[in-house]
């Protein structure tokens, strides 16, 4: 290092200056990257922002006499109808469904995830692009390809029948829509399972069994807690999109089980009924925000 | 990796057979949907013999072949546009403090992790208020169609573009711009020859992302389409609802041969750019897409 004499009022014209310099260097900065911003930013306020506020000021809207809504004079009406036993019954049926979608995703994911985990590079990378072609393809071919196959005269009615089953008749039915919410997101759960299985130490593993724990014991005590992460992460990306499930229902399920996707739309299209649609559409996204909320509290992010 | 830490005897046979049974779930739905796309006769259940009939009836649709083009015509348009505002926005987020910038990247996200019914009824609302204003504002008769189907898909896609391309900003160091700045290139320059040649393949993973995106969109756009114009997957819905027939096979598999072709360009595109064999995957994994999932393009950063 070498000590530069500086004469006192250099440093005071220094001291002056760097900031004054600085200051208009990062508005310059900020500027600039408000302006590559801006398009975007205007963009989403307009075709975004907008829409939002649209559903949430119906949301407290009323519905006239002739299926139009009418906007003055706000109120929670439409908040209180989620009260109704019809609604509060497609509400629960839609939690439960989602709660068992999820539970059978995980159940299904985690030994496959393990093994996934347990395999060398070439095995481990083939599995995972196998694993990706389905959760590639068209969502709604996917569907589509279960109503084939659960049809009336689809093939597993053909083989039901053919072991001496009986006619069964699945399609239409809440299990065919569970089949196809975990066809679904099934790879949802695989893949941040795999994640963090992937990251832990497998020694430890190694060191539990040493010290003589059961297969069980080191599953409950030491894989699973270590695994958390990826449970929770891929607990919530299959939940979410299950419970607001359009798609699936549509196709699979029947009209007596009605489910909140379907009913929302039916708000708009059909009932004509938009504040309550609306506030259904709000209570949909509330859950996903907590939901995401959690998701990036536990580190899902760094996954 | 030690012996003792893989499964051995019947827990490895166990978790073994398991993983078959998985993948065979996976692909026998696929695998009967595309042999039955070439049975003849009407009954989808029963093989009746080999026959393109179905394919040659896709092509001769005349409402099927409208609405792929509708179809091509919205993912190009909208996948162009988002890609510009997605990388801009990408670069303002990555490299630049900005008076409201927390906003705009919360405002970012949401289109992707909101649930697609709820995206579905703002777009139904939004357009509705919308003509309506025109029309008693500028007496404009404007309907819902190709135009608001592309608004809505680009409402989404910028989302998709920014974080694909944010997550490869955020793996780059800002030495070379700075280096070139240094260098007295100016910014345009910095960003042509620097950062834009770096940030490529996330802007093209980016791009077949919102392309397959807008491909696959059903419930945003069933909302967004009006009597003017349809998307092949609103029209197949629509089909599918009123019952499983061969013409919709037909039509499933070219869809799903279109977005496996869509998935190996990416990947083709993620080995050319030259970033090895694990590129490969992470490559796919950045194109990974299906509409009703959204909160998952979280995992990939």
């Amino acid at each position: 290092m070498t000590m530069v004499t500086v004469r006192p009022e250099e440093q005071e014209a220094a001291a002056a200056a760097t900031p004054e310099y600085e200051k208009a260097a990062s508005r310059a900065a900020s500027r600039r990257g408000l302006l590559l911003a801006l398009p975007a930013y205007a963009y989403l306020v307009l075709f975004f922002a907008v829409p939002l506020g649209i559903v949430m000021i119906y949301s407290f809207a009323t519905r006239n006499r002739f299926g139009g809504t009418d906007l003055s004079g706000w109120n929670l009406e439409a908040y209180r109808k989620l009260g109704d036993p019809i609604v509060r019954d497609i509400l629960f049926r839609s939690l439960w469904l989602a709660i068992l979608t999820t539970l059978i995703c995980l159940v299904v994911s985690y030994p496959f995830a393990y093994f996934m985990a347990t395999r060398g590079p070439v095995v481990r990378n083939v599995m995972l692009i196998f694993v990706m072609i389905p959760f590639w393809t068209n969502f709604l071919v996917r569907n589509y390809a279960w109503r084939v196959l659960l049809g009336n005269d689809g093939l597993f009615t053909n083989i039901s029948e053919a072991i001496g089953l009986g006619e069964r008749e699945l399609l239409f039915t809440t299990s065919a829509v569970m089949i196809g919410l975990v066809y679904g997101s099934l790879p949802f759960m695989v893949l941040p399972l795999y994640a963090s299985i992937e990251r832990i130490d497998l020694s430890l593993i190694e060191a539990s069994r040493d010290l003589y724990a059961s297969g069980f014991q080191t599953l409950r005590r030491i894989l699973f807690p270590l695994s958390m992460p990826g449970v929770i992460a891929g607990s919530i990306l299959v939940f979410v999109p299950s419970l607001g499930a359009y798609v699936t229902p549509e196709i699979l399920g029947g009209a007596k089980t009605t489910l909140l996707g379907s009913y929302i739309v039916t708000q708009f299209l059909t009932a004509r009924n938009w504040p309550v649609g609306a506030s259904l559409s709000f209570v949909l996204m509330a859950v996903m925000l907590v939901a995401t909320v959690v998701y990036f509290r536990t580190g899902g992010r760094n996954l | 990796m030690s012996s003792t830490v893989q499964p051995r005897g019947a827990t490895k046979i166990a978790l073994s057979v398991h993983s078959w049974l998985v993948y065979i779930f996976f692909f026998a739905p696929i695998f009967v949907l595309i042999v039955f796309s070439f049975s003849d006769g009407r009954n989808v259940g029963r093989w009746g013999g080999f026959t393109l009939e179905w394919y040659q009836g896709f092509f001769d649709h005349n409402q099927i072949q409208s609405a792929v083009w509708v179809s091509i015509r919205v993912a190009l348009l909208s996948t162009v546009i988002s890609v510009v505002l997605g990388t801009l926005a990408a670069l303002a987020l990555e490299r630049f403090k900005f008076r409201g910038r927390q906003v705009f990247d919360a405002l970012l996200y949401l289109p992707i992790i909101i649930p697609d019914v709820t995206m579905a009824v703002m777009m139904l609302l939004f357009f509705s208020e919308f003509f309506e204003l025109l029309d008693a504002w500028f007496n404009l008769d404007w309907q819902k169609g190709f135009g608001s189907i592309t608004i809505s898909h680009i409402a989404f896609n910028i989302s998709f573009v920014s974080v694909v391309v944010r997550a490869r900003l955020a793996g780059m160091s800002e030495v070379l711009e700075e280096a070139a700045l240094d260098l007295y290139a100016t910014r345009w320059k910095t960003f042509r020859y620097v950062t834009f040649p770096q940030i490529m393949p996330g802007v093209a993973a980016g791009a077949l992302l919102a392309l397959t995106e807008s491909l696959d969109d059903v419930v945003v756009t069933q909302f967004a389409a009006g009597p003017g114009a349809t998307t092949l997957p609103v029209f197949v819905f629509g089909l599918i609802r009123r019952g499983v027939t061969p013409l919709v096979n037909a039509t499933s598999v070219l869809m799903l041969t279109a977005s496996v072709f869509l998935v190996a360009l990416s990947l083709a595109f993620q080995q050319f750019s030259g970033r090895g064999g694990r590129s490969l995957l992470r490559g796919g994994r950045e194109a990974v897409s299906t509409p009703n999932n959204q909160m998952k393009k979280e995992i990939y950063q």
